[in-house]
């Protein structure tokens, strides 16, 4: 069970819900994921077009728990004021604190960051912060009480794949709190591959909905993340240099 | 009166004097929607009481797909 503050989930996939090709395959790819944490944005309503088909409006909210994120803000404060937007909704508690510094890399603000976590936490938000995979900002977040560390395999929508897994490592092993690889996944090998260092779960968006087709991916990255969570439990063999025989060398005949 | 509603001026008509009505008039009082009320954020239980004066900021806020 993934555990975030007082929620427990059985599925370690949390979803994206941006940039599907179409609404259908957006609800299906959802439907096939099993997540049961789906991200949002907070955005202006287009009054003054005609209506599109919204998504959380046709979901069971009994089954999905909504993680609004606060992508847009470049500053602690608009970050807080994105979140309090979303809590207003009576629809979720849970924010994911993404305050961007720098556009070409989407990579993270670390500053605003930590101010907004602060600030979101002393106003009782339950905070999960995308962060870089810096090990020591990592630690200053689960410091200040943050209810899961969300640090990046590789830049947002890059499909890198795990740039650092030392760094993620050592955030594991350090954080009191769920980890979740967040950004960066590419392909289900990406996300196993989180799962075999110990991630308590994966976020991710554009791999499924950038996918040729995001169904199938959708259901591709639920049994990746199964698997590579059992294999992590499983505790894998040591490496070696050289090879080791798995048949018995006795009994040989000539 | 007028106000300033997502970024555009938008004239009202006479009988649009709560947060409520304005909802009304735009058939968005059963949709998921935030309204923040020059830069305030309003309640949903406020929203019949809430009166808006020319010249308000109001901005009208849901949830979009995003990763």
């Amino acid at each position: 069970m993934l555990q975030i503050a007082d929620k427990s989930f059985t599925s370690r996939l949390l979803l994206g819900t941006g940039k599907y090709p179409s609404f259908e395959e957006q609800k299906e790819a959802v439907n096939i994921s099993d997540a049961e944490i789906l991200t949002f944005a907070v955005r202006r309503m287009d009054i003054f077009e005609a209506s599109q088909p919204n998504l959380l409006e046709q979901l069971d909210l009994n089954r999905y728990s909504l993680l609004p994120n606060t992508a847009g803000a470049k500053t602690a404060e608009e970050a807080v004021r994105i979140a309090k937007l979303a809590k207003a909704s009576g629809l979720c508690d849970m924010v994911k604190v993404e305050v961007i510094g720098c556009n070409k890399t989407l990579l993270p603000d670390p500053v605003e960051t930590l101010r907004a976590a602060e600030i979101l936490l002393d106003e009782g938000f339950i905070v999960l912060p995308y962060t870089s995979d810096d090990v020591v900002l990592a630690k200053r977040l689960v410091d200040l009480g943050v209810h899961a560390i969300m640090p990046g395999a590789s830049p947002i929508g890059s499909g890198k794949g795990i740039i650092n897994p030392f760094n993620l490592r050592v955030i594991i092993e350090q954080s009191n709190v769920p980890v979740i690889v967040d950004a960066g996944i590419g392909s289900p090998k990406d996300a196993a591959y989180a799962m075999e260092l110990g991630a308590d779960g994966v976020l991710l968006n554009t791999a499924v909905s950038g996918a040729a087709d995001p169904v199938r991916m959708a259901h591709a990255m639920k049994l990746a993340i199964e698997a590579g969570r059992l294999g992590f439990e499983a505790g894998r063999i040591p490496e070696k240099n050289y090879a080791e025989a798995s048949s018995p060398g006795e009994g040989l005949f000539t | 009166m007028t106000i300033q509603l997502n970024g555009r001026q938008q004239e009202l008509s006479g009988e649009i004097k709560t947060i409520a009505q304005l909802l009304a008039s735009l058939s968005l009082e059963n949709r998921i929607v935030i309204v923040e009320l020059n830069k305030e954020v309003i309640n949903k239980a406020a929203y019949t009481d809430q009166p808006i004066k020319d010249g308000d900021q109001v901005e009208l806020i849901h949830f979009v797909g995003g990763g």
